[in-house]
């Protein structure tokens, strides 16, 4: 039986790290995800959970711990943002190659410079080829739902990688709305014990863990972790589906929103995707054929599926809440371009880099995306491929 | 602990290239880092006991006797710190390769 509840996307975070009682969580507080290791302090300090909670000196020291305690035979956790995540960077592929199953809340944030500490996806964006299983939630039920998910998918054996649950700062870390919780004991069962087959706190099998790793290694280590990224697939869609059963909350690689009978859509990841929501509903109204593909799991890609789910459309955007700076695409439109190609399908596709910086990304603009989308179907020609939502420029 | 090589194929390899054993740093022989090579005069050897505490690689023996015996050269990095402590000239750092 769920609980009915009104939580912020940290509080929902915290309630649900709470309820997975980990061994250990070692987390320094940086704006927007601050509350997370907050809350979860005031939970240990009241004796809700049997958690070692070390406050370290930094993000690097953070990610360091969760990662000592991890490979000692730990369940450990942490939570950051932006610039945390990026003095976090050399632990974090420390972290994957090590294939300890870490989870971790991202609240997203922009990566200074210049200083900003609103939300879009460039801390994630800067961490996507790191090795690092990458969830992406609309809304806080979602960021619950993702983080109550994680551990059975970063533990199980066929993966042993770390997962980062994503949302969006401040529009759902801070922004409280309905949810529906789960109980501490069916958590709990849901997620199990934490049984490593190998770890540093083993007295009967002392091991070395992190060895130089030299020419004739590297290159097979790499590619075993790609290998279990390849795995991570049907394990995400596992606990999904178990998941389901226990909750009746449905969750899939990506949600299609009225998007198998639609004619034009947009591909967005978190919480933009409820602005887009009420778009296509009102287009819906006005006879217009658009839909949503939200994408809920980013890493791995599911190249296969989304090619799969778009082929049939007559032009798509793609939205990244990160600017590549490449003179090209952002890194959600060119791994949907790619997935495309690769697969043998071709729909015209036009890229908008939008809400930088915590930009707002209201309902009339992304009304302007579909209206831009109506006429590329028209005809299938794209002018320009590389656009943005929500800039201002010079009237020429 | 099964026994790997540059040939092993990746799926025969740990994760994390992990060592499911331990004392293992015995089989990485680090000798061949060496540029300096200390080389111990017997003779002039009073055995002190000040080269063998301060050596990184234990690659100075020391017998149940308590004296010092040559070096190990499978894991003397040539570092000379045995050299700069003894006070009676009894090791001497020469070039590695050079008789």
């Amino acid at each position: 039986m769920s609980i009915r509840e009104r939580l912020s996307g940290n509080e929902a975070t915290a309630v649900a790290m709470k309820q997975i009682n980990p061994d250990v969580v070692a987390a320094f507080p940086i704006t927007p995800s601050t509350e997370i290791p907050q809350y979860f302090s005031t939970f240990v300090a009241n004796g809700e959970v049997d958690t070692e909670f070390v406050a370290v000196e930094s993000e690097h020291s953070a990610m360091s711990a969760t990662i000592g305690a991890e490979a000692a035979g730990a369940r450990a956790m942490t939570a950051t943002s932006a610039n945390g995540l990026s003095l976090m960077w050399e632990m974090i592929y420390i972290a994957s190659s090590l294939r300890l199953p870490i989870v971790m809340a991202l609240v997203n944030r922009a990566v200074s410079g210049p200083l900003n500490i609103h939300n879009d996806h460039s801390d994630a964006m800067g961490v996507r080829d790191a090795g690092w299983i990458m969830l992406f939630s609309e809304n806080n039920q979602e960021a619950y739902d993702n983080m109550l998910m994680a551990h059975r998918i970063a533990e199980n054996k066929d993966v042993l990688l770390p997962v980062m649950i994503c949302q969006d700062g401040f529009i759902t870390s801070h922004s409280i709305e309905n949810i529906q919780l789960e109980t501490d004991e069916e958590v709990r069962k849901f997620v199990g014990q934490y049984k490593p087959e190998h770890y540093l706190l083993n007295a009967d099998e002392p091991i070395a863990v992190g060895p130089l790793d030299v020419q004739a290694y590297l290159f097979e280590h790499k590619a075993q972790q790609a290998e279990a990224m390849r795995n991570a697939k049907k394990v995400i869609k596992k606990v999904a589906e178990d998941f389901e059963k226990w909750t009746g909350r449905k969750y899939e690689f990506f949600e299609k929103y009225k998007l198998d009978d639609a004619e034009i859509a947009i591909i967005c990841m978190n919480s933009t995707a409820g602005t887009t929501k009420a778009v296509v509903d009102q287009l819906r109204q006005k006879g217009v054929k658009a839909g949503l593909l939200k994408l809920r799991m980013f890493r791995p890609f599911p190249t296969e599926e989304i090619s799969e789910a778009l082929a049939h459309l007559k032009a798509v955007a793609v939205l990244d809440k990160a600017d590549s700076l490449n003179a090209a695409g952002g890194a959600l439109f060119e791994d949907v371009t790619s997935a495309m190609y690769v697969n043998g399908k071709h729909v015209p596709m036009v890229n908008y880099i939008y809400g930088i910086g915590g930009r707002d990304t209201t309902e009339k603009q992304i009304e302007s995306v579909y209206s831009d989308l109506a006429e590329i179907a028209k005809n299938g020609k794209v002018e320009n491929p590389y656009r943005y939502l929500g800039l201002r420029r010079r009237e020429n | 602990m099964t026994e790997i090589n540059a040939k092993t194929p990746m799926e025969d390899l740990t994760i994390g290239g992990d060592i499911y054993c331990a004392g293992n740093a015995r089989e990485f022989k680090t000798g061949d880092w060496r540029s300096m090579k200390p080389i111990w005069l017997e003779e002039k050897c009073k055995q002190c006991g000040l080269c063998f505490p301060v050596c990184p690689d234990n690659a100075i023996p020391v017998g149940k006797d308590l004296k010092r015996k040559d070096y190990n050269y499978d894991y003397c990095k040539g570092c000379g710190v045995c050299a700069k402590v003894c006070p009676f000239k009894a090791i001497e750092m020469k070039e590695e390769g050079v008789e």
